[in-house]
């Protein structure tokens, strides 16, 4: 009896990881990403929905990270918010109504990322509360205007503690230790986590890789 | 009358599996090696945009640029532009350009923006 149980555990365990690996999506299309081909990206600060207003510099601070690792030169975030705020665009949806034409002026960027965070900071639930970052995005070709590709990512401390996320759940769980040692703030990490998820090549439906990737046009 | 269906040792058929569980999880997380050494880059945009400008700031990129060039690594886009601005706003001129400077020699696609800094400040 207890063979046919530890049998049964490891044939399923097989199948929760494999379908863990390949969640089947929609495949997004790619051709006017592919026609465009940015080199450089420019962040515009995140509109914030929630209601912590550090939502929007936190997670403007996170995005870099995944981006310029996918090989794309992301444009110097905290000089950006400095030249539009310099210009009279204080707020972040001031920014975002910005002609892109005149964005590509200026910043001789390519796309431009426009986000907003749809979540931000702790939802309490019945035994624990969770810190969740949520936010979605959209990059925009800035001769065009044409919107060439956009996603939408999740993130939560809670994730390592239930072991649903397999590996991310681990890396989460890391990530959130790391920050409960140290003394800054439980969002600015977790906003970390929702923008790898949110805007790193190499995943289903992400962006692709930019040229200083070795694996640029590969995908 | 299960017997013979018990006896089978258990390893032998779930080895198999386990060793497809372990291929399978390792075609997911194929780590490469990142393009930059971050060091605490961001978490220090951050700090400057939860505050202002200071000088802890500057001590701790430029500690970690020591740290990005003993190991031969390349330090992330706008690392260089980021201690640019926070020498602007410390009053060190000099550094500023050179620091800008050194972004665009970098990253040459940033020649724009940086350029676009450099006529602004040098008014």
């Amino acid at each position: 009896m207890l063979e046919k149980i530890l049998k049964s555990f490891v044939c399923l365990s097989v199948v929760i990881l494999a379908a863990g690996c390949a969640a089947p999506v929609k495949q997004l299309d790619y051709t006017a990403f592919k026609q465009s081909r940015p080199k450089t990206i420019l962040i515009l600060p995140p509109l914030n929905e929630s209601p912590d207003v550090k939502a929007t510099y936190s997670m403007l601070s996170q995005m870099s990270y995944p981006l310029a690792e996918a090989g794309y030169y992301v444009l110097p975030v905290a000089l950006v918010d400095e030249t539009l705020k310099q210009n009279g665009m204080t707020l972040a949806a001031d920014s975002h109504g910005i002609a892109p034409a005149k964005l590509q002026e200026i910043f001789g960027a390519d796309a431009a990322l426009y986000v907003t965070v749809n979540k931000y900071g702790s939802v309490y639930m019945v035994l624990s509360s969770a810190v969740v970052v949520t936010a979605n995005a959209k990059l925009v070709d800035l001769k065009t205007g044409t919107v060439l590709w956009s996603g939408t990512a999740s993130a939560s401390s809670d994730e390592g503690n239930n072991s649903g996320g397999g590996l991310i759940g681990a890396l989460v769980t890391a990530a959130v230790n790391q920050i409960v040692n140290n003394v800054t703030d439980k969002g600015f990490t977790i906003a970390g986590v929702t923008s790898q998820r949110l805007l790193s090549a190499h995943q289903p439906n992400g962006i692709l890789y930019g040229p200083h990737s070795p694996k640029y046009g590969t995908d | 009358m299960n017997n013979t269906f018990a006896k089978r040792p258990v390893l032998s058929r779930s080895l198999p599996f386990a060793l497809t569980a372990c291929a399978l999880l390792a075609g997911c997380a194929t780590p490469s090696k990142p393009l930059y050494q971050w060091e605490s880059y961001q978490p220090q945009v951050y700090e400057y945009f939860k505050g202002q400008a200071s000088v802890e700031q500057v001590t701790i990129l430029e500690r970690d640029l020591q740290k990005i060039r003993a190991t031969g690594s390349k330090p992330p886009p706008g690392y260089h532009a980021q201690l640019g601005m926070l020498y602007a706003s410390l009053g060190k001129d000099e550094q500023v350009v050179q620091e800008f400077q050194t972004e665009k020699e970098l990253f040459p696609e940033s020649s724009t923006y940086m350029d676009f800094l450099m006529r602004k400040f040098k008014k």
